[in-house]
């Protein structure tokens, strides 16, 4: 006997008795008794806290990956960053955990305004003027991003490098079973998207990542190009990390951002929540997905924060909304308004630099080990990828086991089996890796390819 | 910018002011820096050897510089600025605002849970994958359905993996067919949701008990029918009685049976959609399984299917092999991943906590409690805001402000901000748009007797405004940081930023 019920049994009576009932059982009556369960749920028992903690205990002891087992150099998407107390803290605030969804601001400015704030840190790390109050992860907000372009050009094919995460992509390509798009892929050479291998006459959308997937920092040159060539829009994949160096979506000419906000102080979470980072030119305000907050004034003319533009979303247009969106991740960009306050115009950047030196010195140190081979020539900023002689699931195995998360294998990420060669790692560096850490972690990759 | 806003002045918490709160921005000053990173000792190569010029911003992005005090002293009274289930009472209908134990956030901040890297290989992370099926299997037993998939991130993410789910059983039997049937009193996400699944919708009206109307969901059946999305109880609040005529008509021309979960809670260890015919189902894990929504998200809406649709479900899928071990592994007709990784994990870990608390028998009493309060709230309201339907209702009951609004011109939005002023926040308005000047209390399991008595004499005294002072309900509420906000000003002038406040 566990639950959260504050009745008395007395109260529980008293409450039967003002309805006229003498059991719960005649609050149920109307249900068809041919569907009533007659013996309740096959589930054990409740129990208290501290047993079910015990449980967890169970289950958490058979996870060996954890940070205080593993040096972690996975990346894909998912980061190891920094998250200070203070964060936590913040973030933590019983004020933002348990809030619904801001329908009445002037109850709610809290989160609106902490949004706000958000919106404008994404906006200025896209180079975009229209951001949104999140998405639910980057694979989601491609979909979106595919969605707006087909809805802006009234035309449905997606044309998208192979340099686009292989999650995102396999995101976009389900939700296209039921949108009809059709996606055109275009691959990679020597790690560059080759877009002259497709035609993309007729393309809603040219989708590029920046940097692709294996780390490489691609010209964007010619993918807008594709793009105004074909009026199509163009959407870039960012990393948020690296786009407070790089050039931002915007000063590329892109349509649309869509970036993996999970750096900005949500930790790995075993893959969610995460935050999809969204943000547009003008041209494309009115088919948003998602929500928005502007500012306003009360009717005392003080400054407010209110979702706004409401007219877009799915409880107003129904079927002719261009999305569904309704649940978003608002509690992950008030954190990252935090993080993102926390480190600063400069500590956004020192982070960004502190990735890049770790991978380059590890990327240096890793290209000494006799049979290791760079999987391209292509420069790089916090990610690449190398090529090990034999099974690279094995070698990132035999790492594990010295306590290293030594990477990603390039095959497992893909979820179609494509026949190649599993001797791809993915490997990432953070502003968390000591020198001593990726020494390490050089000596047992040696070891694990001998 | 004019003047820099002291970080350290509280005047913005309600606490001790009602002025406005400065944005970051605002109380940023050039050189002032909260960060702190620990020495690595990797070489420091600078950028421009690391990356070709071509790619590197010639200009800073200005974020924001503030000390931590500051940053804290912000955050802080922004959070005193906002309501919460930790604060008070929530009875928004339809979206299911119980207490969210802290016991399952403790689970969650285990880091024995949350360092884990998604992409870490199955062998290290069995612990996960066990903690994913017994989710699974304990949702089925919950909704008598035969697997699930953990990773639709929300709700609406729910609704359009079901579709699809539904698009490739059909397909799969050789045409995909053209329709959704919806009842008119359905949640906005549901019709967005079939035409993103690339079906056509069709409204099906309700009728004067609030239900769905048989006969004219009947004319509309046929063999391009792909199925009927249908809440239950549905969105009134109300069971749907002849839910057990609709699936054996559905059925009957090929069609699938859609259940959407926002109001699961009402029917806990009740009566289950797998039951009553149900071949898919999404659930809120947010809402019936108490997991936090922090301001708007994280949600979580896993989908549990019947036997014909498991090999459909997305994948990769965490599976527990006959050797006992657990892996990841696609279902063989797979519609494909619908999350960028294995879905909102942490929320999926709370919500096991959740179940795992209450049993089986917990959970009954959840649904017994809510739908208790709803009734009692329902009746004792009845002379000050009359039920839409005058019958026993689920976990929520819909009212109206017709009379208010007819006798003193007092709408339901007036009530809803009327309740603010009394320290409650506000119910559901203006949905479902079936019913005129809706207000929808949804007071769930954990509200104390004594909470709904205070919340039941406010809306009296808010009624008895109505007819003595109805200006100041129209102005209402005032107490609060802010009053009524000018939506329209919002939506016509757009400021989504502060460089467009700037401008």
């Amino acid at each position: 006997m566990a639950d959260y019920l504050p009745h008395t049994p007395a109260e529980v009576e008293e409450m039967l008795n003002f309805l006229g009932m003498d059991s719960m059982e005649q609050l149920f009556d109307h249900i068809p008794a041919a569907v009533r369960l007659s013996q309740g749920l096959d589930l054990p028992a409740g129990l208290s806290e501290p047993d079910v903690a015990a449980i967890f205990e169970g289950l958490t002891q058979k996870n060996k990956a954890k940070a205080s087992d593993m040096v972690c150099f996975a990346g894909g998407g998912a980061y190891d960053h920094e998250i200070p107390p203070v964060v936590k803290t913040l973030g933590g605030r019983g004020e933002f955990v348990t809030a619904y969804t801001p329908y009445q601001p002037e109850v709610a400015q809290g989160v609106l305004q902490a949004i706000f704030e958000y919106q404008t840190l994404v906006s200025r790390l896209s180079g975009l003027p229209i951001p949104n109050a999140s998405l639910y992860d980057a694979a989601t907000g491609m979909v979106e991003a595919v969605n707006m372009a087909v809805g802006a050009t009234g035309r449905n094919k997606i044309v998208m490098s192979a340099g686009v995460h292989p999650h995102w992509r396999a995101t976009v390509k389900t939700f296209a079973q039921g949108t009809g798009h059709e996606i055109v892929e275009v691959p990679l050479v020597d790690g560059v998207t080759n877009w002259s291998a497709v035609d993309a006459t007729g393309a809603a959308a040219i989708v590029a990542s920046y940097p692709n997937y294996l780390g490489v920092i691609e010209d964007m040159t010619p993918a807008k190009q594709l793009a105004t060539a074909n009026e199509a829009l163009f959407v870039m994949g960012i990393d948020p990390v690296a786009a407070a160096v790089l050039k931002t979506a915007g000063q590329w000419g892109a349509d649309v951002m869509v970036g993996e906000g999970q750096p900005f102080g949500t930790g790995l979470n075993f893959g969610g929540p995460y935050l999809g980072l969204f943000a547009c030119t003008e041209a494309q305000i009115r088919r948003l997905p998602g929500r928005i907050v502007g500012e306003t004034v009360d009717s005392n003319n003080r400054r407010s924060f209110v979702t706004t533009l409401r007219a877009r979303e799915q409880d107003i247009r129904r079927e002719k909304a261009t999305s569904n969106i309704c649940s978003n991740q608002t509690l992950m960009a008030v954190t990252a308004a935090i993080q993102l306050g926390y480190l600063g115009t400069y500590g956004l950047r020192e982070v960004a630099t502190r990735c890049a030196q770790g991978a380059h010195y590890l990327h240096d140190e890793v290209m000494k080990i006799s049979g290791v081979e760079p999987l391209n020539s292509q420069p790089f900023f916090r990610e690449f990828a190398f090529k090990v002689p034999g099974n690279a699931s094995e070698v990132l195995s035999h790492m594990a086991t010295n306590g290293v998360l030594g990477g990603l294998s390039v095959k497992a990420l893909h979820d179609e089996v494509t026949g190649e060669d599993d001797n791809v790692i993915l490997v990432a560096v953070t502003e968390k890796r000591t020198k001593d850490q990726i020494d390490n972690y050089v000596e047992l990759l040696r070891k694990a390819v001998a | 910018m004019s003047k820099i806003a002291p970080g350290g002045k509280a005047s913005s918490a309600p606490l001790l002011g009602n002025d406005i709160e400065p944005t970051l921005f605002e109380m940023s000053v050039p050189g002032r820096s909260a960060y702190q990173l620990r020495t690595t000792g990797v070489p420091a190569t600078p950028l421009e050897d690391m990356v070709p010029f071509a790619h590197l911003n010639p200009e800073v992005i200005p974020l924001a510089e503030v000390s931590e005090r500051d940053l804290v002293a912000h955050f802080m009274r922004l959070s005193h600025r906002q309501f919460s289930v930790d604060l008070g009472m929530y009875p928004l209908g339809s979206c299911t605002m119980k207490y969210n134990p802290k016991f399952c956030d403790a689970v969650a901040g285990d880091p024995g849970l949350n360092t884990v890297h998604p992409g870490t290989p199955a062998e290290l992370t069995q612990g996960w994958l066990e903690l994913l099926v017994s989710l699974e299997e304990k949702l089925s037993v919950i909704t008598g359905m035969q697997a699930a998939t953990l990773q639709p991130a929300a709700g609406a993410a729910g609704e359009l993996t079901g579709l699809l789910l539904m698009r490739a059983y059909h397909t799969a039997n050789g045409d995909p067919r053209k329709r959704v049937l919806i009842p008119d009193a359905a949640h906005g996400t549901n019709p967005a949701s079939v035409t993103l699944g690339g079906y056509e919708v069709t409204t099906i009206p309700s009728n004067e008990r609030g239900l769905v109307d048989l006969e004219a969901l009947k004319a509309q059946l046929g063999p391009d029918v792909a199925g009927i999305m249908l809440t239950n109880p549905n969105t009134v609040g109300l069971f749907e009685e002849e839910i057990v005529e609709i699936a054996e008509a559905v059925h009957d021309v090929g069609g699938l049976l859609y259940y959407d979960g926002a109001n699961l809670n009402a029917i806990l260890g009740q009566v289950r959609p797998g039951d009553m015919g149900f071949d898919i189902v999404h659930m809120n894990l947010h809402k019936t399984f108490a997991t936090p929504h922090g301001g708007g998200g994280p949600g979580a809406g896993p989908v549990a299917v019947s036997k014909r649709l498991v090999e459909f479900l997305p994948g990769p899928k965490p599976t527990r092999m006959a050797d006992g071990t657990f892996a990841w592994v696609k279902p063989p007709r797979s519609i494909g991943r619908v999350h960028g990784w294995h879905g909102n994990a942490m929320v999926l870990a709370r919500a096991l906590a959740y179940i795992t608390v209450h049993g089986g028998d917990g959970l009954k009493r959840v649904s017994e409690h809510a739908v208790l309060n709803a009734n009692w709230l329902r009746v004792r309201l009845a002379k000050s805001l009359p039920a839409a339907y005058d019958r026993v209702c689920m976990h929520e009951c819909t009212l109206t402000a017709t009379p208010l609004k007819q006798k003193y011109g007092i709408k339901g939005l007036d009530v809803a901000k009327g309740l603010l002023e009394e320290g409650f926040h506000s119910p559901t308005v203006y949905f479902p748009l079936i019913v005129d000047e809706a207000l929808m209390f949804e007071p769930t399991e954990t509200e104390s007797l004594q909470t709904l008595e205070a919340l039941a004499e406010a809306v009296e005294r808010i009624v008895a405004r109505a007819e003595t002072d109805p200006e100041s309900l129209r102005i209402a509420p005032q107490t609060t940081p802010v009053s009524r906000v000018d939506e329209a000003r919002a939506a016509r002038q757009l400021v989504p930023t502060e460089d467009a406040a700037a401008r």
